[in-house]
């Protein structure tokens, strides 16, 4: 470990308009090393890796390849200088067979051949069209086609994410004969178990910054997971008393998700949420929450399982049904909601237009009023409200939630609403849901801030893989343990109160 | 709302304030270059400006100014209907003949039908199939022009005839003001009430803006988008009525040269060929702009290539002019 | 199905469908011969050529409105240039006419990367300026053309030891747009360039990360299709004699040709022999529609509908395809 360090970026930072995505970031990879690169999420990790890849530039910093300084502008010039990637998802061009893909990455095709079968895909045919081959073969080939131009330094962003256990064991053998060849990987993964038995070292990143680099050893999960929450830690535990059972029981449920299946990315869901319940999702990226959200507001097809509204069965061909059940979605990404270039009025009244029968003259005084009371209890800032998109994002966010609060939906399925808005907005927002289950109404809130789920939430389900591996009253789900649920690892036994985690937790490893 | 009001602590830089004040009050630039227009008009010709030339003008720009109402309407969703130059030419040439047979009333009914088809169709094509706008009304317009051309044939011993009232209609003048205002005054009033009043004028905003977010507000885009369609041909064949009283002789490329200005018009008033931004007051100053254009093109002996490279330069001009001050914010 | 109408089947079926056609043509018409099937090369070529610049465009991912006004504009160049000009003169005419071609497609592209305005509004305002351009040109159908490139398109291919029953059937139309498309297209779509043009127009994003420049490789693809609406000029030059201001009908022929011809519109997939079979098929319906002596603005009718019928359902299947 005396050698100098292969790759070493030091103090990267990178802003989008007013929000730091990185602080001041490093990143120290030794020769013959697989270090994983940790972080919740938003701590930086996807932005980090754009960087070293050339998909953006950074703002400062430096980046030291062999202790060369690199200005890495494209994915091209990353590769030449002997960092390759492979994505989260699949790289290959869809349209174009494996052999024409090989040639526009200039990859020599003996090595890549002996990497796929090494990877245990004996019968690959490279006139085959990428289109045609199951994902998880198009990321083993991704990861052959890397290989192949033996690179120094090889990042594998979330690799064996969508693979099958089988493959997945194979791809975990190669990287670790990479490691023995003398070459470098950077391991992303939300998987404790695979970075214990791969990496070497890992890098910990949180609100930007890298605050650790730890050895992996055993029983350094937890060090890891301290590292990503930070003083919070002590300050969750603290906050964390159990209390009664806050689980609303025997009441008809509003929303019932029976076995609810999405494509590959949502296995066998279900539970229920109440009338005058905030039920917190808490999921990584990318654990089938976005196929939640899009089954239940009718936005996507569920591929199999039932979503019952007050006991019916039910089925949502357009969102239009869902808003007709009284079933809002806010989405989290505030531009997938709002009308940009319009008024405040204008899109809070919106669901009103929606249906055939409104189609005639508005009776502007009373959507005045009905965008007005809205408006008051949110407290919108309107001075801006000409167009929404000078608004800040905060008060962007509360537009969202206005518009069902003006349409009075009985149910709101909010996705990570509280996500870069300033914390008075949070507080705010945070009020307003728990006014909002106060007056019977029920909401389905997913959220990437862990402590929110204390602040605002009735339980909690927790969703790792696709599948809810745990659902725990408020009262017992500070952030440390929500951290762990939410990477698949079992609950603490010295806090394990519930039942109900048992049997799910176990499926953990199988997935 | 004042300007000031949206900068907080920092000075907002001139740059910017411009473009706000651009997308605010984008009506204001609007008259000042009709004005200056105008002006080097009379500074070139002195005297050309009377009381007959701008009834004159007036009454050339109301054909345009309605044909650029389709377009306003369309763009707003973020498509274009390039099919209403063959409507309106059809509708005009359809009551032309059957009114030889007709009462004036129905044969107006009959010329209505193929509007109202084709805007089906365009909107089928656009709402349900997702053609792109511009392929689908072209490819209509096409199909229109042939059906007219097989109609042609079997009336073409019947004749043609402009009924008086569309005549006086399309070229009187009462105490010197041009009796098209009749018919455009309303129809104005109706677009502008519709764009700014109504649910349905809300929805064109909204599809336009975000489909997706007014997806999740329930909008059904398939519905709005063959409503505006079938609006937008009946509108054309109004036009066409019009403009047949204007020109009084029908012909099977009557109204075809207003297609590529009536684009223009939607497009200098200030509506967004991406949709969702816009509206129907600044496209009437944009269609009066043009006609003031046109005269002084003719008066520069400007020739036709000319004033369509300048057409087409407009367009894009103002097009990625519009996109910066959408992105700057 | 999907499958199907990515794979070779697609363009199998379709030269099928061409065999079957001129079988048919043969039977309401049994005199239909080598003649006539010189006239249907000669009515083919412009369009061929709008298809096939449309064709690369689309498969970039783009589209292009102003195929029929870069047409318009160099078939009046052509005509304008070779107008009581030497016949040697239009040796140099020719490649100059391209060359134009060729920078005006690229000046589209490069409006396209630079202003950021979408294909479909850079290449409409593009159709006004070129159709402009082309009236300032010629204000009225006039010009010339040189014999010898008149010559190009009439007759057939004479070659010694072939029996004339064989050569009657071979116009010279036909080689002529074998080898300029075959000049262009072959070593494209084997090079780096054309891999990338495919690339770019199947998935950006994976496009950019295999090294792939995106903004250069766009420019590129509206150039090519800007020289193949140059040679498409030039035809319109070589088979009337004259330049005509007035762009043709081939914006929307050109569309639903690619369209039927397994070119899905969104980009990446199809080549050009599907869209050139998909051409010859559309003008031989026209002809036969014509030798069933249907009023040939009926005719006109039919095939508008068949070509708006296509597009949508190419558009119905490029979107199942996004959603999928």
């Amino acid at each position: 470990m005396t050698s100098s360090p292969l790759l070493d970026a030091t103090g990267v930072a990178k802003n989008y308009g007013a929000v730091a995505a990185l602080r001041n970031a490093s990143l120290s990879v030794l020769p013959g090393e697989v270090h994983a690169l940790m972080g919740a999420n938003g701590a930086g990790k996807s932005t980090l890796v754009k960087i070293l890849t050339g998909a953006v530039p950074a703002d400062s910093g430096s980046i030291l390849i062999r202790g060369q300084s690199h200005d890495i502008r494209s994915p091209a010039q990353a590769r030449r200088a002997g960092l390759v990637s492979v994505y989260q998802e699949p790289a290959l061009i869809p349209d174009l067979d494996v052999a024409s893909n090989l040639r526009l990455t200039r990859t020599p095709l003996e090595p890549f051949r002996q990497w796929v079968r090494e990877l245990g895909v004996p019968d690959l045919d490279i006139y085959a069209t990428a289109r045609d081959i199951p994902l998880a073969i198009q990321r083993v080939l991704d990861l052959a086609r890397a290989l192949a131009i033996e690179p120094d330094v090889l990042l594998l962003d979330e690799m064996t994410a969508a693979l099958p256990a089988d493959l997945a064991e194979k791809v975990l053998d190669v990287v670790r004969r990479q490691s023995k060849a003398g070459r470098s990987v950077i391991f992303i993964s939300h998987r404790f178990l695979e970075i214990a038995a791969l990496c070497d070292r890992a890098t910990v990143l949180r609100d930007g910054e890298t605050v650790g680099v730890v050895d992996i050893e055993p029983g350094v999960e937890e060090r890891i997971v301290e590292l990503m929450l930070g003083a919070k830690m002590e300050k969750a535990r603290a906050a964390a008393l159990p209390s009664g059972d806050a689980v609303p029981s025997g009441s008809q449920a509003r929303l019932g998700l029976r076995n609810l299946r999405v494509g590959t990315r949502l296995q066998d869901v279900s539970f229920d949420l109440h009338n005058g319940e905030v039920l917190g999702v808490v999921a990584l990226e990318g654990q089938g929450q976005d196929q939640l959200f899009g089954a239940l507001s009718g936005s996507i097809r569920p591929s199999g399982g039932t979503i019952e509204v007050d006991g019916r069965p039910v089925e949502f061909a357009h969102p239009a049904d869902a808003v007709r059940e009284g079933i809002a979605y806010v989405p989290g990404d505030r531009a997938e909601a709002l009308l940009m270039q319009q008024s405040v009025q204008h899109n809070i009244a919106l669901p009103f237009s929606a249906s055939l029968r409104n189609w005639g003259p508005i009776d502007m005084r009373k959507e005045r009023q009905l965008v007005g009371s809205a408006i008051e209890r949110l407290q919108i800032d309107t001075r801006a409200q000409r167009e929404v998109q000078r608004l800040s994002g905060g008060n962007q966010q509360k537009v969202t939630i206005a518009r069902w609060i003006a349409a009075d939906a009985r149910t709101i399925l909010c996705f990570d609403p509280t996500r870069g808005i300033d914390v008075r907005t949070k507080k705010e927002i945070y009020r307003l849901l728990r006014e909002l289950a106060e007056q019977g109404k029920s909401v389905l809130f997913y959220t990437s801030e862990l402590e929110e789920v204390q602040f605002v939430c009735d339980r909690a389900v927790v969703i790792f893989g696709g599948r809810v591996v745990d659902i725990f009253p408020a009262s017992v789900a500070d952030e440390a343990t929500l951290t762990r649920a939410s990477y698949g690892l079992p609950r603490d036994e010295k806090r394990d109160i519930a039942p109900t985690g048992g049997e799910a937790s176990g499926q953990v490893n199988a997935t | 709302m004042s300007l000031g009001a949206t900068s907080t602590t920092a000075p907002v830089p001139l740059r910017r304030r411009i473009k706000r004040f651009m997308s605010d009050r984008p009506l204001v630039p609007l008259l000042i270059l009709l004005v200056l227009l105008v002006l080097v008009l009379q500074i070139l010709r002195p005297g050309i400006i009377n009381e007959r030339w701008i009834a004159n003008t007036i009454k050339f720009a109301i054909p345009l100014a309605l044909l650029a109402g389709c377009q306003t309407m369309t763009m707003l969703t973020g498509g274009i209907d390039l099919s209403v130059g063959t409507v309106a030419t059809m509708s005009a040439f359809i009551m032309a003949t059957q009114v030889i047979n007709h009462d004036p009333a129905v044969a107006i009914l009959i010329c209505m039908i193929p509007a109202v088809l084709i805007g089906l169709a365009n909107g089928i094509g656009v709402g349900v199939f997702r053609v792109h706008p511009l392929i689908m009304t072209l490819g209509t317009s096409l199909i229109g022009i042939g059906c007219l051309q097989v109609y042609q044939r079997t009336v073409i011993a019947t004749g043609t005839k402009v009924p008086d009232f569309l005549g006086w209609l399309g070229t009187g003048l009462t105490y010197g003001v041009p009796n098209a205002l009749l018919l455009f005054l309303p129809v104005a009033a109706l677009i502008i009430f519709t764009l700014r009043r109504t649910g349905f004028g809300r929805l064109l905003y909204a599809v336009g803006d975000n489909e997706k977010a007014a997806r999740l507000s329930g909008v059904v885009y398939w519905k709005v988008i063959i409503a505006l369609y079938i609006i937008s041909s009946v509108l054309a064949g109004i036009v066409g009525l019009l403009y047949v009283g204007l020109i009084k002789a029908p012909s099977l490329s009557l109204v075809e040269p207003l297609v590529l200005p009536s684009v223009a018009a939607a497009v200098i008033g200030g509506t967004s060929i991406f949709g969702g931004r816009g509206g129907y007051t600044g496209t009437i100053l944009g269609a009066l702009i043009l006609t003031v254009l046109t005269t002084l093109l003719t008066v520069l002996q400007m020739p036709e290539g000319a004033r369509r490279i300048l057409f087409g330069l407009i367009i894009l001009l103002v097009t990625a002019a519009y996109l910066r001050i959408i992105e700057d914010r | 199905m999907m499958a199907f109408f990515r794979g070779k089947g697609w363009v199998t079926g379709l030269f099928v469908l061409l065999a079957l056609l001129f079988v048919f043509t043969r039977v309401i018409q049994p005199n239909y011969g080598a003649n006539d099937f010189g006239s249907l090369v000669r009515a083919v070529l412009p369009f061929a050529f709008a298809v096939a610049a449309q064709t690369v465009v689309v498969i970039a991912g783009g589209i292009d409105l102003s195929v029929a006004s870069m047409m318009a504009l160099t078939s009046v160049i052509a005509a304008a240039m070779m107008d009581g000009a030497s016949e040697e003169f239009a040796l140099l005419v020719v490649p100059f006419v391209l060359l134009v071609g060729f920078a005006l497609g690229a000046l589209n592209g490069i409006l396209i990367v630079v202003t950021r305005v979408p294909d479909i509004v850079v290449t409409l305002a593009m159709l006004f300026v070129l159709q402009g351009a082309a009236l300032l040109v010629l204000g009225a159908p006039g010009g010339s053309a040189a014999e010898w490139l008149k010559e190009l398109v009439v007759g057939t291919v004479g070659m010694p030891g072939v029996p004339e029953a064989v050569t009657d059937w071979i116009p010279k139309g036909l080689v002529l747009l074998l080898v300029c498309l075959g000049v262009v297209w072959i070593p494209l779509r084997r090079s780096w360039l054309g891999l990338s043009i495919y690339a770019i127009g199947s998935n950006q994003l994976a496009a950019f990360r295999s090294g792939v420049p995106v903004a250069r490789t766009r420019i590129v693809a509206y150039a090519i299709a800007g020289l193949f609406g140059a040679m498409g000029g030039l035809t319109l030059t070589m088979s009337t004699g004259i330049g005509a201001p007035i762009p043709g009908p081939y914006l929307l022929a050109s569309v639903a040709s690619v369209v039927l011809g397994g070119v899905v519109l969104g980009g990446g997939r199809g080549g050009l022999v599907g869209p050139i079979v998909a051409v010859f098929l559309l003008r031989l319906v026209r002809t036969d529609l014509t030798l069933l002596a249907i009023d040939p603005n009926v005719a006109a009718i039919v095939e508008g509908t068949i070509m708006v019928v296509v597009v949508m359902l190419g558009a119905f299947l490029a979107m199942r395809g996004r959603t999928q």
